[in-house]
């Protein structure tokens, strides 16, 4: 890693004796700094896992349309995003920005990938577990095959897609913050200046617990959006 | 909606799978008249079922004709067909995601009714079923296996087709509730009056259930179609006289009850209603080693008696 070649304390001359001593933690500068830039760096972080989940969902669930319907495809769409998350993400940008450069597509191609798999096998999965008498039931009661499909098939598999949901925005959240490998946003940015400035911790911290804290808040969101989507799981 | 019962006519209905030797269903033929219950019995794995999903085409036909009141299985829309049709089966199959009233009104939803009319039909059928109104909000899980398969039944009248398959509705139910939901069956039928065919492998089931019994063999051939006191009285074969069992002659006094037997005066003797069936009267008899029974009407005052010879005769 390089050393910074600027000072090696940030705002130095001016800062809180906290700063100056290189404190663990400096609640100074969070609060001198918090609109300048973890506040701009939290809503890029959104942005950046917001866009990924949203488009890798998409994805996933035509993905899974066609593997449930199709069953020969399954197996292949499987083996593909398996492939997809096993690859590092460094590796991923390396490979990808020859091709789409230093932009926020390239960080995005990569969080959707890391997103399909993990969304299209809870999808597949909730899918193939609803009971074969209930759609058989379904099918001698007189719905076609659509209705089958979205009166009982999709609701009776959204447990399952709804935890397929929680497990890939959280892991998103956490992945997002390797964006600054290619492009200067969201929170892992301080994170990353921390790291090059070798001495001043704070923002590793801050931008850390930021972190963890935006994952727990959209993990519970999607909790409560379980509970309201599936009354019956708890009957 | 459809209306009252249909006339049920299997012509020669038969099921082939490719690759597989010999016919599921073979050369199948016999008419279910208007408002009654078939009962399809016989060893498992005999094409019972089979025959039975051949009506509402959840199998379809490979030769041969199914025809619902004249009209052809295989003319009609798919989706129409089985909406007529009330399908009740043995794993129940209610939707768990859906409470129990929007189970019930499962067929009168996708005829467009509107909600009013399905909460107000529900209620009807959750109370002919002997279900509490009060279940109407509950989810399917918080039921019991036999409140779940009389929900089921529900869900299949809401639609009033003119025709019922019922395959095997009670063969996951305790032997208690069991013998219950079947007397409960037969009272609704008496009100409903549809044309059911019923599938099961339970002989003893069949003769209590069925106006006429087919008794099908291995390979999806009928071997005898008739009354129960017919097939019991004169089995058409071995194979159908193996089934039915050694006790045939017992079983035959099932089909009697107290009421149709001339009754003595009045005597001491272990009581018994008029509604209890000759054969068991003979047991009770058998149990408390006595040679009379004292007979009671609905209230429980003695109106006879009856003697094992009179049992017997």
């Amino acid at each position: 890693m390089t050393v910074a070649s600027g000072p090696v304390i940030p705002n130095f001359g001016s800062g809180s004796s906290c700063e100056v001593n290189n404190g663990w933690f400096c609640t100074d500068w969070v609060r001198q700094h918090w609109a300048d830039t973890l506040q701009p760096a939290l809503f890029q972080h959104i942005e950046l896992a917001a866009i990924a989940i949203g488009i890798g969902f998409a994805i996933a669930f035509l993905l899974a349309l066609v593997g449930f319907r199709f069953r020969l495809v399954d197996p292949p769409i499987g083996i593909i995003s398996d492939f997809l998350y096993t690859i590092p993400s460094l590796a991923l940008f390396q490979i990808l920005v020859p091709f789409t450069g230093i932009t926020l597509l390239t960080v995005e191609i990569a969080l959707v990938s890391y997103t399909l798999l993990i969304l299209y096998r809870n999808m597949i999965e909730g899918l193939h577990a609803v009971p074969v008498e209930v759609v058989d039931a379904a099918r001698g009661s007189g719905f076609t095959r659509i209705q089958t499909f979205t009166r009982v098939e999709l609701p009776l598999a959204l447990p399952a897609i709804l935890t397929g949901l929680r497990v890939a925005t959280v892991s998103t959240i956490s992945i997002a913050t390797i964006a600054p490998f290619v492009i200067a946003k969201g929170l892992g940015q301080p994170i990353y200046a921390a790291l090059s400035e070798d001495v001043f911790k704070t923002e590793i911290f801050v931008a850390g617990g930021m972190v963890i804290a935006l994952a727990l808040v959209a993990d519970g969101l999607i909790v409560l959006l379980q509970r309201g989507l599936t009354p019956w799981v708890r009957a | 909606m459809p209306g009252q019962a249909a006339e049920l006519v299997f012509d020669e209905a038969t099921k082939r799978y490719p690759g597989r030797e010999g016919a599921a269903v073979d050369h199948l033929s016999l008419t279910v008249p208007a408002g009654e219950i078939c009962v399809l019995v016989g060893p498992s794995g005999g094409g019972k079922t089979t025959a039975l999903r051949l009506v509402n085409r959840l199998i379809e036909l490979t030769s041969g004709d199914i025809r619902i009141d004249g009209t052809s299985v295989k003319a009609q829309n798919l989706v129409q067909l089985r909406r007529g049709i009330g399908y009740v089966i043995q794993q129940v199959g209610l939707f768990p995601h859906m409470t129990i009233e929007a189970n019930i009104g499962t067929v009168p939803r996708l005829y467009g009714r509107p909600r009013s009319w399905i909460k107000t039909r529900s209620a009807e059928l959750l109370e002919l079923v002997g279900l509490d109104p009060s279940y109407a909000k509950r989810y399917p899980a918080q039921l019991s296996g036999g409140e779940r398969q009389r929900v089921g039944l529900a869900r299949a009248l809401a639609g009033n087709p003119p025709l019922m398959l019922m395959d095997e509705p009670f063969g996951a139910i305790d032997p208690i509730v069991r013998t219950r939901l079947q007397d409960e069956f037969l009272r609704l039928q008496r009100e409903v009056r549809k044309t059911v065919v019923f599938v099961t492998h339970d002989i003893d089931e069949a003769i209590k259930i069925g106006d006429r019994l087919a008794v099908i063999r291995t390979g999806g051939r009928l071997a005898q179609y008739d009354t129960p006191r017919a097939i019991l009285e004169k089995p058409a074969d071995d194979f159908v006289a193996e089934f039915i069992g050694p006790d045939r002659a017992l079983k035959a006094l099932s089909l009697h009850t107290l009421a149709e037997l001339e009754l003595g005066p009045p005597a001491d003797g272990p009581t018994c209603g008029l509604e209890m069936t000759v054969r068991d009267a003979l047991a009770l008899l058998l149990e408390k080693k006595a040679t009379v029974l004292a007979v009671t009407d609905e209230k429980g005052a003695v109106i006879g008696s009856i003697t094992r010879e009179e049992l017997l005769a």
